[in-house]
């Protein structure tokens, strides 16, 4: 747990870092190319000899800003039609229900594939590409907790006191379903990296030349022989990352979960 | 238990809502999808002919309604670079990705049942923590970083692999971890999770109190019941593999509808690229449904009513 709090820290780190004006990461130096890692290139450089190192801490950057949107406009998407289905139920819940149905219909990554394949790379079709996937875990998760929640004494009251349908959902039901969200959005915020990567290492992703773990990855494989840094180095990163978020994931859940946490 | 025929009337508007959400994904494509094809300096004869060739020129509900009645036919139109029915596309690339998806779902019955079984039996001890740091790290290691990584060591740095392509012998192997080791760690948790919620059960204890062995009631009574829900995840993962094959089929150059979409994505070829989502998708329901019937018929819950 500790652990996992001190890399996603870094990664953070990394992605500020990722800002700094002072990175090379889009210098292109023909002398320098498929250095090997020294004290002047901790990490060395690549087939533009571009600093591996700049490279990564704005990469970094590219995935915390993908990965932070696309959860956020996932999670509140998520929340508001899993509250409305929950709470409204019948006919607009069956609705709904069917609308999630079809989307888990897509395996993996493969709604996010033909989306960004429809509307084109970049960095904003990427987060709108995986949003319009992420969503429908945070609704489903909602939409069941609400439904077992609705019938409680204390919403019965806030009805009989007059509270309108909205302040119900948000003072009343919203604090009450948040635990299991949280925990989502953790595995949530692993996903989204490994898809912003995914997506990336296809070309569909961040172009370049900018920088994205996914696209040193894919233009690394081409120089596996002389210079497997080039991969090596992204791919580390990125998998610290995912590990760090899931474990943090896995605790947090273990940690809302009362009755693991009394045994132990 | 609900009736076998509501569950095919809810298959059927499952596959309907996906068909019609890949349908409408046409619709997102920025702009006019000829320029993007043709570019801007077409002649305008050529651009009368992709318009048609898209149907762009009817209204949408006609190319909803024209959509289902080619697809009820197999009919997922025609392939704009390849002048080839997208149908028969699919067709050539599908045994190469069957196969594949095969061979990663053999390696994840042979290593994730064991593996599952084993750290549940040895729990809290040091098999088990084997087992569960195997799920986690096959978990997060993304399969276009593990491809890679798996062909620097066995491909380059032992050279007992071939490094792409499916023509030489031993060439599935890498594939095959790649697709398959998320999976595998994924289904050695549910295994294993699986396990333990039946430990708990009264029938384990009266099994146990009869004097069987401890083998026997790990594979006779516990397994069986563990299975239930392992059996639906394989299915929600056989579907996956076909997905997951999209990445795993670049990595490796292996020639199957992975490779077919990715490459169709590159050309705007998007009447391949509709029909290979589309035919991903039903697949991937048609597996769910049929394991989750599975799963019913190998309930000892259910068999023995019959």
């Amino acid at each position: 747990m500790r652990m996992s709090v001190l890399i996603l820290g870094a990664w953070l780190l990394m992605a500020l870092a990722g800002q700094l004006p002072s990175l090379d990461a889009y210098r292109v130096s023909m002398p320098e190319i498929f250095l090997a890692p020294s004290w002047t290139h901790w990490l060395g450089t690549d087939e533009l000899g571009r600093p591996v190192l700049d490279r990564l801490l704005s990469g970094a950057s590219v995935s915390l800003l993908v990965a932070l949107t696309t959860v956020s406009l996932s999670a509140v998407a998520g929340i508001a039609i899993g509250l409305v289905a929950g709470y409204f139920g019948g006919l607009t819940d069956r609705l709904i229900s069917r609308v999630i149905e079809v989307f888990l219909a897509f395996p993996g990554m493969l709604l996010a594939i033909a989306m960004a394949a429809m509307i084109g790379p970049g960095i904003d079709n990427v987060i709108i590409a995986l949003a319009s996937m992420g969503w429908v875990g945070y609704a489903r998760l909602v939409r069941v907790q609400v439904l077992s929640l609705r019938r409680r004494d204390h919403v019965l009251a806030a009805l009989a006191l007059g509270r309108s349908d909205l302040a119900i959902m948000r003072r009343h039901l919203l604090p009450l379903v948040m635990a299991p969200v949280w925990v989502e959005a953790s595995f949530g915020l692993a996903a989204a990296v490994v898809a912003e990567a995914g997506l990336s290492f296809l070309g569909l992703g961040i172009q370049p030349p900018d920088a994205s773990w996914g696209g040193m990855i894919r233009d690394g494989v081409r120089y596996l022989l002389v210079a497997p840094h080039l991969v090596l180095a992204p791919g580390i990163v990125l998998c610290m990352v995912v590990l760090a978020a899931n474990r943090f994931g896995d605790a947090l859940r273990d940690w809302f979960d009362v009755t693991s946490r009394s045994t132990r | 238990m609900r009736s076998l025929a509501e569950q095919m009337l809810d298959t059927l508007i499952v596959l309907f809502g996906v068909s019609t959400l890949v349908f409408l994904l046409l619709v997102l494509i920025p702009g006019d999808p000829v320029d993007v094809v043709l570019g801007e300096s077409a002649q305008a004869a050529d651009r009368e002919a992709m318009r048609a060739a898209l149907g762009l020129d009817r209204p949408l509900l006609e190319r909803w309604a024209l959509f289902y009645a080619d697809l009820v036919r197999g009919d997922l139109g025609d392939s704009l670079v390849r002048r080839q029915p997208v149908a028969g596309l699919i067709a050539q690339r599908l045994p190469a990705t069957l196969q594949l998806a095969a061979a990663a779902f053999v390696l994840v019955l042979l290593t994730a049942v064991p593996l599952g079984v084993i750290a549940a039996w040895q729990r809290g001890r040091w098999p088990d923590h084997l087992a569960q740091t195997f799920a986690l790290i096959g978990v997060s290691i993304p399969n276009f970083w593990l491809g890679p990584l798996l062909v620097l060591l066995f491909s380059i740095a032992l050279a007992w692999t071939p490094v792409s392509g499916n023509l030489e012998p031993g060439s599935l192997v890498l594939p095959t971890v790649t697709l398959g080791l998320s999976m595998a760690a994924i289904t050695t948790r549910m295994v294993r999770s699986s396990l333990l919620e039946i430990e708990a059960q009264p029938f384990l204890r009266t099994a146990r109190c009869k004097g069987l062995s401890e083998a026997a009631v790990m594979l006779r009574h516990a397994l069986p019941n563990a299975m239930l829900p392992v059996i639906t995840v394989l299915g929600l993962q056989l579907g996956g593999l076909l997905a997951g094959a999209v990445i795993t089929e670049v990595v490796f150059a292996w020639p199957g509808i992975g490779s077919l979409l990715v490459d169709a994505i590159a050309q705007r070829d998007y009447p391949v690229v509709q029909g290979v989502v589309l035919f991903i998708a039903l697949s991937y329901v048609l597996a769910n449904r049929a394991a989750d019937l599975l799963a019913a018929r190998f309930d000892p819950r259910i068999r023995g009513d019959r």
